[in-house]
């Protein structure tokens, strides 16, 4: 009805949805006029790029590779002469733009993998603990309260220093740690949905516990929860990197943003650049994810859309 | 029923809940410790050459090594009842001693870092609230993200490397200058800017975009068009009718800032070297001192379960509507 009263008003500014217009159309049509996000969204789509085609980008443009030493132009500052020393060298002379990048695969890779891991614990446990409630509920609500009460960075620390993970089993970890928001927000959800009358109407066809969890609980949560992750990927490249730094996440020579800024620290009398630019890129990255996640809720909420 | 048994008996059962999830933690800290790889064993005994397997064997027995799981959980949770943590293999002290000298020098950074978010968050999220839609609510929205993802670590050692080690105008480290041993004078607070300042930009990124939005529910409220129509004065009316009524929910996140609190504290102790609860369980994680990680482990724990029970007391004080679950 609401917009059936726009269009009367408004005939001419709003183009005609073919059919109805669903919740992705409408979420996207409010996301183009939003700059801010289409931007923060294009840069991290281009660090992604950047990224993956590290190998391609040293051997075609900078023509050296993530590991090629020169010890002749160690601490260089940053020069277009040659391009691969374009934000400078580090002490053994590697390229620091190329292993910038390299870095980017690992930090990632970290960052998608183990949300996507966080997110499907996170979004069956919600589920059941909303759905089934009672003692299935009291389990899960015991072990969110239980993880939420450990410092998230001194679990990591610890599981780290004694179980000395690679870069994979990393992930995995960091997947197990960090589902507890998705699971609060999905059983919170679930715990309401489940009380609809959709859900009764699937019941009384016959419909099984997990059928009607899947299919007509999940893809009511499912919008908010691209948020939430969006944001876990940034929260979580963020532990990766403090991890890297404190030399516990990923080791060297596999380049990560994070521990190419505990090299550069010591460094920093000869070569101060060293330690601006992997920062940066943790930041630049985490922040555009954030903004991504922000304007998703925004276009998504309908509550938020009078704005 | 008058309000001070309601609190009576709300912190009674809050007190009651606590328990499982103060089991969960130290189950947890339990089975990392026995299920790592490392044998403790090995680590008490490095660089002792003379030992013979019999001498091994002894040991293992008297330190209960040998037991079933479940058995040496239980003797664990017995000691610990008793506040024995046992002794550290690296400093040969019990470890409760080492770690309560350091509780304070973390508590002192946090508390600092607390008020400071809470008398720059406060009127940064009135003010974004209040001038809702215009350029200073873009600049407060995207400076708190931006707080948000900024690698904290990555902060500290710009502060440390340029003002501290460049230009030389904060200390490089520690809590106080090489003599001066104190707990709060012009040295320590010296020592103290660079580590809160960069604790606080986590609170301050966080706290902020709460408050708008509770103040913007706020200001639709009924009672607030009755005192504008009443003819108050704008100033009135955001301090008595909407920060008073807006300021009641933020007290939940506090849990949240605390917890982001502890988690950099351990980082920031790291950077700025400074002797705390944090930097201790780093350490001794990285020297695999078990007794040692589980304490600092249980009781950071400990110390975040107690913040979250002084939230939900504050809480349900500072609102009437709350009723005992």
């Amino acid at each position: 009805m609401a917009v059936g009263a726009q269009t009367a008003t408004r005939p001419l500014e709003l183009p005609q949805p073919r059919g109805s217009a669903g919740l992705w159309s409408t979420a996207w049509y409010s996301l183009r006029r939003d700059r801010l996000t289409m931007a923060a969204g294009a840069v991290v789509l281009l660090i992604i790029l950047l990224s993956v085609g590290a190998p391609l980008l040293a051997e075609y443009v900078f023509r050296t590779t993530f590991d090629k030493q020169d010890l002749l132009h160690t601490y260089g500052a940053p020069t277009l002469d040659p391009p691969a020393y374009l934000l400078g060298s580090d002490e053994v002379g590697r390229s620091q733009v190329v292993r910038l990048f390299y870095g980017g695969q690992v930090s990632l890779f970290v960052g998608f993998v183990a949300a996507f891991i966080q997110l499907t614990i996170g979004v069956l446990l919600g589920l059941m603990a909303g759905y089934f409630r009672g003692r299935v509920d009291d389990l899960i609500t015991w072990f969110i309260t239980t993880l939420n009460s450990i410092p998230t960075i001194f679990l990591l620390i610890i599981i780290s220093a004694l179980f000395a993970p690679g870069p994979i089993t990393l992930t995995i970890i960091i997947g197990t740690i960090f589902w507890t928001g998705i699971t609060n927000f999905v059983r919170g959800q679930t715990f309401a949905l489940r009380e609809r009358e959709f859900v009764t109407a699937a019941r009384t066809v016959g419909a099984t516990s997990w059928r009607i969890m899947l299919r007509h609980i999940l893809p009511n949560v499912l919008p908010l929860i691209f948020v939430l992750t969006a944001i876990d990927v940034g929260t979580i490249i963020l532990a990766e990197s403090a991890l890297s730094y404190l030399g516990l996440g990923i080791v060297p020579p596999t380049p990560s943003w994070g521990n190419m800024l505990t090299n550069a620290a010591s460094y920093f009398n000869r070569a101060p650049w060293l330690v601006a630019s992997p920062g940066a890129m943790i930041f630049l990255t985490v922040l555009c994810l954030y903004l991504v996640g922000d304007g998703l809720r925004d276009a998504l909420d309908p509550r938020l859309k009078s704005r | 029923m008058d309000r001070g048994s309601f609190l009576g008996r709300f912190i009674a059962r809050r007190l009651v809940q606590a328990v499982p999830t103060l089991f969960g933690v130290l189950l947890l800290t339990f089975l990392l410790g026995r299920l790592s790889p490392s044998d403790p064993l090995q680590l008490m005994l490095a660089g002792q050459y003379d030992v013979t397997p019999e001498d091994r064997e002894s040991l293992r027995h008297s330190l209960g090594l040998d037991q079933p799981l479940p058995i040496q959980f239980l003797a664990w949770l017995w000691q610990i009842a008793h506040l024995n943590f046992g002794n550290s293999f690296y400093f040969n002290r019990p470890v409760l001693d080492i770690i309560v000298e350091r509780i304070p020098n973390s508590l002192q950074i946090s508390m600092i870092a607390l008020i400071i978010t809470v008398l720059v968050g406060v009127p940064l999220g009135v003010f974004a609230a209040l001038r809702r839609g215009r350029i200073e609510d873009h600049v407060i929205r995207v400076v708190s993200v931006a707080g948000h993802a900024v690698p904290q670590f990555w902060l500290g050692l710009i502060f440390v490397l340029t003002l501290s080690v460049q230009l030389r105008a904060f200390p490089v480290g520690s809590m106080n200058a090489v003599g001066i041993d104190c707990g709060l004078c012009w040295d320590r607070i010296w020592h103290l800017i660079g580590p809160v300042a960069v604790i606080s930009i986590a609170g301050i990124a966080n706290l902020p975009r709460i408050l708008r939005t509770e103040v913007l529910e706020v200001i639709a409220q009924d009672y607030v068009r009755t005192a504008r129509s009443k003819g108050l004065k704008e100033r009135m009316i955001v301090a008595r009718h909407i920060l008073r009524n807006a300021l009641i929910p933020v007290v939940t996140s506090f849990g949240t800032i605390l917890l982001v609190f502890f988690s950099g504290s351990l980082i920031i102790e790291r950077v700025f070297n400074w002797p705390g609860l944090g930097r201790l369980t780093f350490e001794a994680a990285v020297g695999k001192d078990f007794p040692v990680v589980q304490a600092g482990v249980v009781i950071s724990s400990v110390l975040l379960i107690l913040s979250y029970l002084v939230r939900d007391i504050a809480y349900a004080w500072v609102d009437p509507r709350i009723k005992v679950r």
